[in-house]
């Protein structure tokens, strides 16, 4: 399935089985070891890690792929998650079902990902980083003065009470009993947003040994070489744009069902650029990575929020440095760090490691 | 017409700061080909460091007060900026180019919060202590600050541009520029060259910092972040490598910005509020890329081969 050591498994079906079928049960007992050992508010995070994934994957289309730096991407999350809440909240007064609201968002992200690819075909490199971050600037500027004339996005105060996700007759905001079993609100939207993740994650292994993926490497590569040998790169870029934007769509429109809240605050500049340094830094272009990138980088501010005020306190018995400052110092120290010893990413692929080796990556991504 | 000449001369003086930052960053994009997102902040560390600097010593007489409130404010954005370069770029000039991008990213969430933990997350005024006069030229209001700030920035554009056009320095940062293979073998030494290009480029945003939190009296832990955006984008509309296309697009930004903000009520009859000032910056960025995508008088690049 994955390109990286798992070749061995490729050839043996019984361990593969094995192996899905261990990593499957992991992952469904995951929220309740999570839950009892650590609490809600990790199992809350590690709800986000998944929602992370999806962006990240998302991102992964265009910048890991593709090579195109996008610098705008929370746009995209923003365009589902206010999508959701404009359609599901008291705000118009409109509760359309989560099974609509969520492909409209996917279809109305991929449109804006076309409507901002269009114009920045002919850019490259640097100039494209800076257009799609004005974009994304943009973008969060409209929705924090779209409350007058006509309020639309409420403005600065966001939209709040939306419609927790509810499929058929089941809500996810209440635990739910299934089998007799109890399962608690935040495990349900774990199991939900997991699908989802490993839909994307699925989709994303489909692309990129597809025609379209090996094209989007090739346009990495080299774009004029790409042309030469008959690759449509007008289409193909356009393409990574749409389909990297449509998962952001997805994303935002479960963010906005899982948060009950959104407001232009959550997306922020330093949102993208988060997304940007879980794929960077997880290993552009592969999968594993990526997805390894995105938990990372949730869970590391999340470590160190939660350890940056109690150590002091143990260490020198009161609160010397403010923790909330203390915090993102760490942070920005472990992406220096991390960046500094493992250029190519945490885990990057194998066909990349060994560009690195012999040591001809003139000209990099 | 009056606020159309006060629109001017305010985006005659915002526009002269964000030049001096857009140098840094079209320098050390010129000679080493990546953005060096942690220039904001180092005018954000200028800012700081010379506001409190002022705070401290007030009662000395202004004339001394603030010669010395700069020197010390460029003093350690030199130091930054060098220390920048070695830390975060040095190690990883051989590597893909997104790598040393994370870098600087790390390094400005580092500035950003060693800012929020030496100086707290308030805002800080500005001590009152330059002597500001006002004149009227025009119908229209300018301050002896606003002139000072307009004066010393194009003094210190002419000055970089001679170091960069007359001295051996700069004619070794500018074949760096070209080429810096060829230019090692003719005996330029790279590793100082480049040191030397980000030590100026933070000194450019030391002098900036200090006049940004002067004109506005203000000066805040997150400050750089916005402004060095804005100074980017400068860089990108005059053309980025390119230090006459830096100023250009820098005062430009200024304008469009002021007149923006001016007539953006009366152009959409109130449906679009000064609020929207920040969205010009990058609706007129993104227009010009589109008809020219290498910046004003950026030069246009080869496709590689």
């Amino acid at each position: 399935m994955m390109t990286f050591s798992f070749d061995s498994l490729r050839q043996d079906k019984r361990a593969a089985i094995a192996a899905t079928v261990g990593i499957g049960l992991v992952l469904a007992v995951f929220p309740f070891i999570v839950g009892s050992a650590l609490g809600n508010s990790w199992l809350r995070i590690l709800d986000f890690a998944l929602l992370y994934i999806m962006l990240a994957l998302g991102l992964n289309i265009v910048v890991g792929f593709a090579g195109l730096l996008d610098m705008g991407y929370i746009a995209f999350y923003a365009v589902g998650a206010y999508l959701y809440a404009l359609l599901a909240s008291p705000h118009f007064g409109l509760h359309l079902p989560v099974w609509i609201i969520i492909p409209c968002g996917a279809v109305l992200a991929g449109i804006a990902g076309a409507l901002l690819g269009a114009p920045t075909l002919r850019l490259r490199g640097d100039y494209l980083a800076i257009v799609t971050l004005g974009f994304g600037e943009i973008v969060r500027i409209f929705m924090n003065n779209l409350n007058a004339p006509v309020n639309i996005t409420n403005g600065p105060q966001g939209i709040s009470s939306i419609d927790p996700i509810h499929l058929g007759g089941v809500t996810l905001a209440k635990p739910l009993s299934v089998l007799g079993i109890t399962v608690p609100s935040l495990h349900a939207y774990y199991y939900l947003f997991l699908a989802l993740a490993l839909l994307i994650i699925f989709v994303s292994i489909r692309l990129q040994d597809s025609r379209i993926g090996r094209a989007w490497v090739a346009i990495r590569e080299d774009e004029i070489a790409a042309k030469a040998c008959g690759i449509n790169t007008r289409n193909i870029k356009l393409l990574a744009f749409t389909m990297g934007a449509s998962f952001g769509g997805v994303a935002g429109g479960l963010f906005a069902g899982f948060q009950g809240f959104v407001s232009p605050e959550s997306f922020n500049l330093m949102e993208s650029i988060m997304i940007l340094c879980m794929v960077v830094l997880g290993g552009m272009g592969h999968i594993p990575g990526v997805i390894l990138g995105g938990v990372m980088l949730t869970v590391l501010p999340e470590f160190f929020r939660h350890s940056a005020g109690p150590i002091q306190q143990a260490l020198f018995g009161k609160i010397l440095l403010d923790p909330e400052a203390l915090r993102m110092l760490l942070f920005g120290l472990a992406l220096v760090l991390v960046m500094l010893y493992r250029p190519a990413g945490l885990w990057p692929s194998t066909i990349r490691r060994r560009e690195f080796s012999s040591g001809t990556d003139k000209e990099g991504a | 017409m009056d606020i159309f000449v006060q629109q001017i001369i305010n985006g005659l003086v915002l526009g002269s700061i964000y030049a001096l930052v857009a140098l840094g960053y079209t320098m050390v994009y010129g000679i080493m080909g990546l953005i060096n997102f942690a220039h904001g902040e180092v005018v954000m560390i200028g800012a700081m460091v010379a506001l409190f600097f002022v705070k401290a010593f007030s009662g000395l007489p202004v004339v001394i007060l603030l010669p010395l409130a700069l020197a010390a404010a460029v003093c350690v954005c030199m130091a930054i900026g060098f220390s920048i370069e070695r830390i975060a770029y040095r190690p990883l000039r051989h590597a893909p180019k997104l790598a040393p991008l994370i870098t600087a990213i790390g390094i400005s969430i580092i500035l950003q919060h060693l800012a929020m933990l030496i100086w707290g997350r308030n805002y800080h005024a500005f001590p009152p202590v330059i002597p500001v006069s006002a004149h009227e030229i025009f119908g229209a209001t300018i301050t002896s600050l606003q002139v000072f700030i307009v004066l010393i920035a194009a003094a210190m554009m002419a000055g970089l541009t001679l170091l960069i056009q007359r001295t051996r320095l700069g004619r070794a940062m500018r074949a760096t520029s070209q080429n810096p293979a060829i230019a090692q073998l003719m005996g330029v030494n790279i590793n100082q060259i480049i040191s030397a290009t980000f030590v100026i480029g933070s000194a450019l945003a030391a002098v900036a910092g200090l006049m940004v939190s002067a004109n506005y009296s203000i000066a805040h832990y997150y400050m750089g972040f916005m402004l060095g955006l804005k100074a980017f984008t400068a860089a990108v509309l005059g053309g980025i490598g390119n230090l006459a296309g830096a100023m250009l697009g820098g005062i430009l930004l200024g304008i469009i910005e002021s007149l923006g903000a001016g007539y953006i009520g009366d152009l959409t009859g109130g449906f679009l509020g000064s609020h929207y000032q920040d969205i010009f910056a990058f609706f007129v960025l993104i227009g010009v890329l589109i008809f020219r995508p290498s910046g004003l008088i950026g030069e246009r690049v080869a496709e590689r081969a």
